[in-house]
Order: structure tokens, then sequence, then C-alpha cells
């Protein structure tokens, strides 16, 4: 099947990428762009170590087609730090002792950004539910938890701070 | 995990995309949020050479609560459907299934469209909307027509439409009061091993109305029209609820897999529906 270009919003560029209809968008991140913050844990739509943010949700890029992504705005884990500060999330992560291998990070950090995008104030119950399509099979969660926590309350100060 | 090759296509209205449908039949499929059918292609266990994306086609999403009847678009995703406040007052079950289904990057993508086209029965959308009475607008090359979601199902991932037909929209009158879907599952995220959509209504201690439908318990969803009668006219006791548990366990032919043998699924559909009931019950 022959190739046709699409333009990829990624991290606020534009790229150009020439795919095959039937390539996975994160095959075209990671082989393509480069990109290889999201990772691939299961391939089959249950580990979210492949999440990336699309317009404003999180999606599992293992289930996608990068065609379908086509002129979409995408933001993977790379998107997330300035060029001289970590991201609220990763400094926290690091903190709290919210990773062990790091295999599942990026994808729990993408997710929990957009969390905190929606819900600013979370409980622990919220955050438990809302990184539900993340799997960890080192650190138990409850870690991971209290990063995310922990972030909403910086995040929220910081906010505070640059209103005042 | 690689799907085999296919053409991918992208219209941007309803006639475009019938016209793609007709032209290629058996080849083309519509996808909507992807994520059954992008799963069964990587899993080869579905060949598309056809792929018709809907996500331009800007007609077929949105949610309108009118006076009497809530239509909601084919392509409007279960994270819109979760975040909908006027439906959410209106139609409060429909939230309450929508967070049973799967993890949040599924809602973000995943249709209501898709997941009662499907036709999968562990989809937990076509017993809600049994329960519901919905009415299905199929649209094809002859034009549209409406079939009841009661009758839509014929076994698994056979359905009434059409090959070249596409789901545009659901319909439905606005609901009893009382409301409940209530799921098992193994772990979150997961299909219900059995799971039960109940909508009732009450004057004073009397039921005046009930609905029943299972999702999981067969190879369609089931509507389950004697349970619900046996609760009319009741005061929904313990013997009432017993009945209807009873004409349930008619109406469902569940079979083993790696949820579970068949008397656990029984038990299983008898547990969330007594839990359905209750709760449905409590908030008429
Ligand atoms: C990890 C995981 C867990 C899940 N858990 C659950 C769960 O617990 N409960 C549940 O109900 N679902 C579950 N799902 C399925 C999910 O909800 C799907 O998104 C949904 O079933 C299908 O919706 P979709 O928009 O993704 O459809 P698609 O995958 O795009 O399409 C599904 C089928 O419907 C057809 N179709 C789609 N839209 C239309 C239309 N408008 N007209 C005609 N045909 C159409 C397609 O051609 C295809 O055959 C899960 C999925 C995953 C990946
Ligand atoms: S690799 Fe995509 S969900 Fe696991
Ligand atoms: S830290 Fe190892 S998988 Fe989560």
């Amino acid at each position: 099947m022959k190739k046709t270009p699409i333009e990829l919003n990624v991290n606020g560029q534009t790229r150009t990428v020439l795919v095959e209809p039937r390539e996975l968008l994160i095959h075209t991140l990671r082989e393509q762009l480069e990109l290889t913050g999201p990772h691939v844990g299961c391939e089959t739509s249950h580990c979210g170590a492949c999440t990336v943010e699309i317009d404003g949700r999180s999606v599992k890029s293992c289930t996608l087609f990068a065609v379908q992504a086509a002129g979409a705005e995408i933001t993977t884990v790379e998107g997330l730090a300035s060029p001289d500060a970590l991201h609220v999330l990763q400094t926290s992560f690091r903190e709290h002792h919210g990773l062990q291998c790091g295999y599942c990070t990026p994808g729990m950090i993408t997710r929990a950004h957009r969390l905190l995008q929606e819900n600013p104030n979370p409980t622990e119950e919220d955050v438990r539910f809302g990184l539900a399509g993340n799997l960890c099979r080192c650190t138990g969660y409850q870690n991971i938890v209290k990063s995310v926590l922990a972030a909403a309350e910086e995040l929220n100060t910081q906010k505070e701070a640059a209103q005042a | 995990m690689i799907p085999a090759a296919f053409e991918y296509h992208r219209p941007s209205d309803i006639a475009a995309a019938l016209s793609i449908l007709t032209e290629y039949g058996d080849d083309a499929r519509v996808i909507a949020g992807g994520h059954s059918l992008v799963p069964m292609m990587k899993l080869r266990m579905a060949e598309v050479p056809h792929l018709i994306d809907l996500q331009d086609i800007g007609t077929l999403r949105g949610i309108d609560v009118g006076a009497d009847r809530i239509r909601i678009g084919a392509m409007t995703t279960q994270h819109d459907l979760i975040n909908h406040d006027a439906l959410t007052n209106a139609a409060p079950t429909i939230r309450e299934t929508a967070l049973q289904i799967a993890d949040p990057q599924v809602r973000y993508m995943g249709t209501i469209g898709g997941n009662v086209a499907n036709g999968d029965p562990g989809n937990d959308m076509p017993a809600l909307m049994q329960c519901l009475d919905a009415t299905f607008y199929l649209t094809g090359p002859n034009g549209e027509r409406t079939v009841s979601a009661r009758e839509f199902y014929f076994a698994a991932y056979a359905t009434d439409r059409e090959d070249d037909e596409i789901l545009t929209a659901i319909e439905f009158a606005h609901p009893m009061p009382g409301f409940a879907y209530e799921k098992q599952k193994r772990k979150i995220g997961d299909y219900a091993t059995a799971a039960a959509a109940v909508l009732i209504q009450r004057d004073g201690e009397r039921c005046t109305g009930a609905s029943i439908a299972m999702t999981n318990l067969s190879d369609t969803p089931v509507f389950a029209e004697d349970a619900a009668a046996t609760l009319v006219g009741t005061a929904v006791d313990s013997a009432a609820i017993a009945a209807a548990i009873e004409a349930m366990q008619q109406a469902i032919d569940p079979s083993e897999d790696n949820r579970g043998p068949v008397p656990f699924k029984r038990h299983i559909a008898g547990v969330v529906l007594q839990r359905a009931i209750e709760r449905a019950w409590s908030r008429a």
C-alpha cells in the first residue's frame, strides 16, 4: 500500500511524515519522529504506556492510526517540560518516588497532565479513577497517586502566586 | 501487531461516506472511535480494505435534550456523555453506565454509535438502550429508517444494520426516575461478567413501571420484559425481587468462558439484578 504524506502537529511543531494508512500512531511517533517517550507496553490497548494527548484527550496511541491524527494537536511527554526545567509532574514523580523502572511513567504523567487540566483539585479517589487506564508493574501505585496529588497542589500554588 | 493494509477515507458528510460504502460494499467499513475495531484489525480478526473515518462529519456529533425526547449523535464519545450536565439531569443512567465502560483513555475515543452498532454482547450500551426503549436512526442509500433497540440485535456481531447503512443517532423518551446500571467485572476496565440496567417508577410504596435489560449473558443484550412485569404493582420487597430474578434467569442464556462457568454467571446475574433493582427503587 502506498504511503501518503500527512501533517502531524506534535509538541507545538508541524511535522510532515510519510505513512501507510495502517501505521499506528505510536510507531510514527517513536520510529519516524524519534519521540521515544510514549512506550509500547502491551500493544493491546490495556496498559496506557503509549498514552499521548490528542486535541485535549488522553489517547492510547497504539489504538489509533497516524492518519486519524492528521491535523490534530498532539502532545507527548517530551512536550511537557520546558527547555530549562522539568514539568511539575515530573519533579513530583521524582520527589515522591512515583517511579521505579520508569516504563509506565511517560504514560502516567501524560495522563495525569490531562486529568489535572480537567480537575485541578482531585481527591485521592479521583486520581485513582482517572489513572485507571494506566498500569504499573512496579510501584503498587501508592507513590504515583501521591506524586499526582502533590503536583496538583504545587500547580495550584504556582497559579495563585502568578495571579497575586 | 500490524493490521492488514487498507485504504483510508475521510469524508466530510454522510452522503460522501455512503457513496464510498456503496462503491466498495463488503470491503468497506466505517470507523468511529476505533476502540473496538482497531484492536480487531491488529489481531487480524477484522480485515477492512477500505476504512471510512467518520470523525469529520460534524452532524453525527452532539446531544440534544428536548422537551419529550433526547437525541444523541452516533459520534458522541463516552467522555462527552459523562460530562454533559443537561443529559445527566434528564437521564442520569447514561452517565452511570458510561463511567463503567473501560477506562478514561477508551472513553475519550469510544462513541455511543460504535458501542451500540458493534454487536459485541460485552458492550454495555446496548442493554441500556433496550432498557430505555431507544430508537436507532440508520441512513443508507435508500434513505433513513428507524429500528427499536429491542429488535436490533440478532446474534454476536449480527444486527439489523445493513452493511451499507450508517447509524446516525439514537433517541429515547425522558426515562423513569429510578435508575441503576450495576456491573460486575473482574477488574477495572474489563467487560462485564454480568450487568443489569434497571429503570423504575413508583407511586408511594407501589411500583408503577419498570424496565430491565442484561449485558453479556447471551449472544445479544437481553431485554427481560417478564422480569420487569413481575415488579409492577408490588412494593418491590424481597419476594418481588426474587420473582424478578427468577424471570430474568428464564430470559438469559450465558455460556462458559474465561469469566466463569454458567452457574457462576447465573449467580452473578442474580446479584447484579438485585442490587440494581434496590438502587433504582431507592432513587425512584
Ligand atoms: C481496553 C478496552 C476496554 C473496553 N471495555 C469496554 C467495556 O467495559 N464496555 C464496553 O461497552 N465497551 C468496552 N470497550 C469498547 C469501547 O467502548 C469501544 O470504543 C466501543 O465499543 C466502540 O465504539 P467505537 O466508537 O470505538 O467504535 P469502532 O471501534 O470505531 O467501531 C465498532 C464497530 O461499529 C461499527 N460502527 C461504528 N460506528 C458506526 C456508525 N455510526 N454506523 C455504523 N457502524 C458503526 C464499526 O464499523 C465497527 O464494526 C473497551 C475497549 C477497550 C480497548
Ligand atoms: S501499548 Fe498502548 S495501551 Fe499498552
Ligand atoms: S515504574 Fe515500572 S512499570 Fe511503573
